[in-house]
């Protein structure tokens, strides 16, 4: 019994550790240093309450990057979650080459939010306006990265181009969990394809939806990688009479305030977030939970 | 003859709408692939020809060669280094992470106490948090841990594995965890009647039972990892000695600026060896997906 409990102390020990080490101690610092005057330099810290939280509500940068960080995030559950059924669709119906095309979809998200960003700033700020200028097509040769009114919905279709492969899948795990004889009786019934897929389909891919839902909710908001390389936060535009950057999605809002050193700031920016996911993933515990009782 | 005509029209409505969608598909799957072809047409192009003109076919083939040979032997941004730290970093974490979450779940599922759900609701709860709520406090405090004990875990190998551990372990022993539960006791009772003791039980009866979920821990942990580029930035820098594929990339665009020949070519390059295992792999990697998704 002794040795019984040396293993399990032995074998849950490195994960404890690691996770103690990297998320646990770390975090109630981060909790911490929102709370005080840190700066990345000086070792001289101080505690200064919620000063760094009352701060953040009457910055126009950070309510900017929050209220389109909120917008973007509608924008791409719309988008990702549309395209990728459509796709999921298209790949579980009698065309040919399906496979391959359930294959070629999902290519994109393997490629990483880095290495993407910079591709399609190249096929906007040079491709597009290329094709712009050799047909003259006047609404193309000023690059879509630079319009600080429709930037974000450029980054959401580069967003659903990642993630829209990703989420197919998730649609055609569940499309292919529906037995085949259900659709099949509905349509020896009568019920053509449209009345099938709204009235069975979508009904019976409930679940599908709702972890689609909260995949893509989370991902947006969390957003990083492409912001940076794809538009660095650019254009400029004006927010409550202050200069803000049009494309600056949250993180990478945090981001910038830590690079300026204004670290205790920036650590209360990342509880904002924080607290907000913790709302979003309450939410979606509870529609889980509710989903159980009705089985 | 009624039977021949329902037939014929039957194929007749189909038909078409079956054409439709096939050249929908063809349209769409065109549409998702441009990325990838504009990346490889402007590899092969000079600076000059890109600013001449960033759609057209290049003039000579060649120049692809030239230009990934200009990658691999710029004095800047030390690309081979980069491949070889990336594929160290993300081979040694990931058995690390397959290895001690395995058998962190599987105490913590067999091992029936308070103690074990506490741990892994902690582990569970623990996924909410966002990167960047963790960030900057965690350098500091592997700064601090580092010359307490003498060792360094900044701008190290060890150093960021350790990290990834701690990031990647809560998910994996989830779904190990959700694995494991419904493995049949019996299978390791008759293995500790037979003398087997505890830890021999586990790697002889219960590991290789896991093969398929390591699949799916494998591929989600691996394509993190690969293309992660805020932890490598911080625990590594982005000029230390160590690099990775993505830091690679940011710093030659950085020292590039628009030179797009060099930073399409090593964008190219950048993705390459992902889209290539998933060549290989893909049965595996969209079977791993679908699986973590829905867990």
């Amino acid at each position: 019994m002794r040795r019984n409990r040396a293993v399990n102390i032995l074998f849950t020990f490195p994960c404890v550790f690691a996770f103690t080490m990297i998320i646990l101690i770390p975090f109630f610092y981060g909790l911490f240093y929102s709370m005080t005057d840190w700066n990345g330099v000086s070792n001289d810290i101080h505690f200064v309450g919620f000063g760094n939280f009352r701060y953040l509500f009457s910055s126009p940068d950070f309510l900017y990057s929050f209220l389109i960080t909120i917008a973007y995030t509608a924008i791409n559950i719309v988008f990702v979650n549309v395209v990728s059924f459509m796709l999921s669709l298209i790949v579980t119906s009698k065309i040919r080459f399906k496979n391959f095309y359930r294959a070629g979809f999902f290519i994109p998200y393997l490629i990483g939010g880095i290495v993407l960003g910079y591709i399609w700033q190249f096929i906007f700020n040079n491709a597009l306006v290329a094709i712009g200028d050799s047909l003259s097509i006047q609404s193309l040769q000023v690059s879509f990265l630079s319009r600080p009114g429709t930037v974000i919905w450029i980054m959401s279709a580069v967003n659903t181009w990642q993630y829209a492969g990703y989420i197919m899948l998730i649609y055609v795990a569940s499309i292919q969990s529906i037995p085949a004889s259900l659709m099949e009786a509905a349509a020896v019934d009568g019920a053509n394809y449209i009345t099938r897929v709204l009235h069975i389909l979508i009904p019976m891919m409930a679940n599908a939806f709702t972890i689609s839902l909260f995949l893509t909710l989370t991902t947006s908001f969390k957003q990083f990688d492409m912001n940076l390389t794809l538009t660095n936060g650019g254009p400029a535009t004006r927010f409550l009479g202050t200069p803000v950057k049009a494309s600056q999605l949250l993180a990478m809002n945090i981001f910038s305030t830590a690079t300026a050193n204004r670290m205790a700031e920036a650590q209360a920016k990342a509880v904002v977030l924080f607290i907000a996911l913790v709302v979003v993933s309450l939410i979606q515990v509870s529609i889980n939970k509710k989903k159980e009782v009705e089985m | 003859m009624a039977r021949n005509s329902t037939l014929a029209q039957k194929r007749r409505s189909t038909h078409p709408s079956q054409a439709v969608l096939g050249f929908f598909v063809i349209v769409l799957f065109v549409l998702f692939m441009i990325p990838f072809a504009m990346v490889v047409l402007n590899s092969a192009k000079t600076s000059k020809e890109i600013i001449y003109s960033a759609i057209s076919m290049p003039s000579r083939w060649g120049q692809l060669l030239t230009n990934i040979s200009l990658i691999f032997n710029n004095p800047t941004v030390d690309y081979l280094g980069a491949f070889w730290d990336s594929t160290v970093i993300t081979v040694v974490s990931l058995i690390v992470i397959v290895l001690f979450s395995s058998m962190c779940a599987w105490v913590l599922v067999r091992n029936k106490s308070a103690w074990s759900t506490i741990l892994f609701m902690v582990f569970v709860a623990a996924m909410v948090i966002p990167f960047q709520v963790l960030m900057y406090p965690l350098v500091r405090w592997m700064r601090v841990v580092g010359e307490f004990f003498h060792i360094r875990l900044l701008g190290t190998v060890p150093g960021i594995v350790f990290a990834y551990l701690g990031f990647g372990c809560p998910l994996s022993i989830f779904i190990f965890h959700g694995f494991i539960k419904n493995i049949p006791l019996e299978l390791e009772e008759s293995a500790t009647i037979d003398g087997c003791s505890k830890g021999k039980t586990f790697f002889l009866i219960v590991f290789p039972l896991l093969q398929p979920i390591i699949v799916t821990v494998l591929i989600l942990n691996g394509i993190w990892i690969w293309n992660d580029y805020l932890l490598p930035l911080l625990v590594l820098g982005s000029n230390g000695v160590v690099q990775t594929i993505p830091i690679a990339v940011t710093a030659f665009a950085g020292a590039y600026l628009k030179q797009w020949d060099l930073i399409l070519t090593s964008t190219m390059i950048a993705m390459l060896p992902i889209i290539i295992l998933y060549l290989f792999a893909q049965r595996y990697i969209i079977k791993g997906m679908v699986e973590g998704s829905i867990k």
